[in-house]
């Protein structure tokens, strides 16, 4: 985490002064996309570094979805099932997707290269059914261009 | 086209969320108005008078809002926008963020001049990823042109804007939830009062307001409010921006006039029902609204008042169109599941409702589902009615019993015989 340190001090700028609490999630993400996820010593050197309660970082890690305190896979597959992208066959994709890595939603492939999980409605039910791939949207999902964005995913 | 327009009035380019051309637009013109011409309290009167309300689910008046904030009260005051969007079937403030959010910028500058802020932020999902990119870029546009930052203008005025990104939480989407959030900690709703206008970010007065609603204040204040109540109805003043889903043939963002008539607006602006389907039922607001069927739609205008009145409310304008053929017990599995999913454990009413509302509509589903399980969903919605401290697992029993009021006799049958009525269908396919 100590590298980060230097950005952490731009992004602290920007805040009124008395915001450190608030620094604890913008932090974390940086951590997370910097390593892939957040280890115990980045726990350790926050708390230090924020001057905040180590029991805060902690809950923040295990209440919010899109924090991990494991590695996962190099790309990381969010399938949508809520209302209106299982009205426009998510479930089915999913089917197809777990078929064809042969991994269910929370599990990793063998080699690493895919974690698959269900997501909860992403803001794109017009455009459904959709995926995450790590940060960015992916819609109007057919098994065809599922099977095309799959393979330029190495 | 449905009515009039205030927001999509451009045509959508890969261009045309940037600050040129948005000045090309007319965009700015009302900060400089506000500024040089105004005086703060100006600003709350005429955002008062325009009658414009919240657009993020509760249609609670923007200006009653503002008004309770004291301009001289020595104390530093907050403004947030909710760009926290995350009703199931809600996707409008996205089209905001990605096309133009500069005219969400400007609008929170104003707002910000008129309440006394130094310190201004967007609360935005974490998983929004161009619309971040789109907003932060922005932001940063305004910080060169001389918008945001010190003395804007020349003025006195002052402002920074932070752009702050969540990581996964339904929850954060409720006011307090998303102080709790913006102060770094887990997002747990707090009880009121004392009112977050009050009592806010860091117990300071903090106005929190919806992207969409804060988005119409530089239109407010260009063309003034006797101007935007032109717009709409008497009682629901201006446009809203709907997110239409589901079983249409043309699903997007459509800006609709308030008042327009509802069933006009799905055949003609959205195409219609996928293979001309009946309009089995409609979830007019996000699936915390109550859902309305086709025979209770066919006369209703997109007001307030007439959703209102028809038992149910437009809330954050996630409409989700469900065609006749589909299966409530499997939607309404997919809708307990998300609750569940989404409490966030702090109130026993909700923390537990929702998990046994989840199981025991799953049993129904595998089969096993027992005579009284009807009432005893009825149940636990009344009993999470108002025992807890946000909406959550108050929506959670709206959804629940919205749709066993209606559909009533899917569950009996799907209890009686073990199996779905309609094949569990949730697609709306052509030979189905």
């Amino acid at each position: 985490m100590k590298r980060l340190i230097p950005e952490f001090e731009k992004l602290r700028s920007r805040f009124p002064a008395g915001f450190e609490s608030s620094l604890v999630l913008p932090c974390l993400r940086r951590i997370q996309e910097d390593r892939g996820y957040v280890a115990d010593t980045d726990i350790e050197e926050l708390t230090e570094y924020l001057g905040v309660p180590r029991i805060q970082i902690e809950e923040v890690l295990s209440f919010y979805t899109q924090f991990r305190r494991k590695p996962i896979g190099r790309w990381h597959l969010q399938f949508c099932h809520n209302v209106s992208c299982s009205m426009n066959g998510a479930e089915n994709i999913l089917h197809y997707v777990e078929t064809k890595l042969g991994v269910k939603p929370g599990q990793t492939t063998p080699d690493g290269r895919f974690t698959l999980s269900h997501a909860e409605c992403l803001g794109s039910c017009g455009t459904a059914p959709m995926m995450m791939v790590n940060d960015s949207y992916h819609e109007n999902l057919t098994k065809e261009t599922v099977d095309a964005l799959l393979e330029g995913l190495k | 086209m449905a009515g009039r327009q205030l927001f999509m009035t451009f045509p959508v380019t890969e261009t045309s969320h940037s600050l040129a051309e948005y000045r090309a637009r007319g965009g700015y013109t009302a900060l400089e108005k506000a500024l040089r011409q105004m005086k703060p309290a100006e600003i709350v009167k005429e955002v008062t008078a325009a009658g414009l309300q919240g657009r993020g689910g509760a249609a609670f008046a923007v200006g009653r809002k503002w008004q309770v904030i004291q301009y001289d009260d020595g104390q530093p005051h907050y403004l947030i926008a909710n760009a926290d969007e995350g009703e199931p079937g809600t996707f409008k403030d996205r089209w905001i963020l990605e096309n133009s959010p500069h005219q969400l910028v400007e609008s929170m500058i104003i707002a910000s001049y008129a309440l006394n802020v130094r310190n201004a932020f967007v609360y935005i999902r974490g998983e929004f990823d161009l619309p971040y990119h789109r907003l932060a870029g922005a932001v940063e546009e305004a910080y060169a042109a001389g918008y945001l930052g010190e003395r804007i203008l020349g003025t006195d005025f002052s402002l920074d804007l932070v752009v702050y990104r969540g990581a996964g939480a339904y929850v954060a989407g409720e006011a307090s939830g998303l102080i709790a959030s913006l102060e770094g900690k887990k997002s747990f709703p707090r009880n009121r009062p004392p009112r977050l206008t009050v009592k806010g970010l860091y117990q300071l007065p903090t106005v929190v307001n919806n992207v969409e609603s804060l988005s119409n204040v530089a239109w407010i204040v260009a063309h003034g409010a006797a101007e935007y109540k032109k717009y709409g109805t008497p009682k629901s003043p201006g446009t809203r921006l709907y997110s239409v889903s589901g079983h249409i043939n043309k699903p997007g963002v459509y800006e609709v006039e308030l008042g327009y008539p509802w069933m006009k607006f799905l055949e003609e602006d959205c195409g219609g029902m996928r293979h001309a389907r009946a309009i089995k039922c409609v979830v007019p607001g996000g699936v915390s609204s109550k859902v309305l069927t086709g025979a209770d739609i066919k006369d209703l205008k997109l007001s307030h008042e007439d959703l209102w009145d028809a038992g149910s409310t437009l809330g954050s304008g996630g409409m989700i169109v469900i065609a006749e053929g589909t299966c409530m017990v499997t939607l309404l599995q997919v809708i307990l599941r998300f609750y569940h999913h989404e409490s966030c454990g702090q109130c026993t009413p909700c923390r537990h409702g929702t998990g046994w509302m989840h199981r025991i509509i799953d049993r129904i589903v595998a089969g096993h589902g027992q005579p009284d399980d009807i009432d005893r969903l009825y149940y636990i919605s009344k009993f999470n009615d108002g025992t807890t401290i946000c909406g959550l697992g108050d929506a959670a029993g709206y959804a629940c019993t919205g749709i066993l009021d209606k559909f009533r006799d899917e569950f009996e049958y799907y209890i009686e015989h073990k199996r779905s009525r309609l094949d569990g269908n949730l697609e709306c396919l052509k030979s189905s």
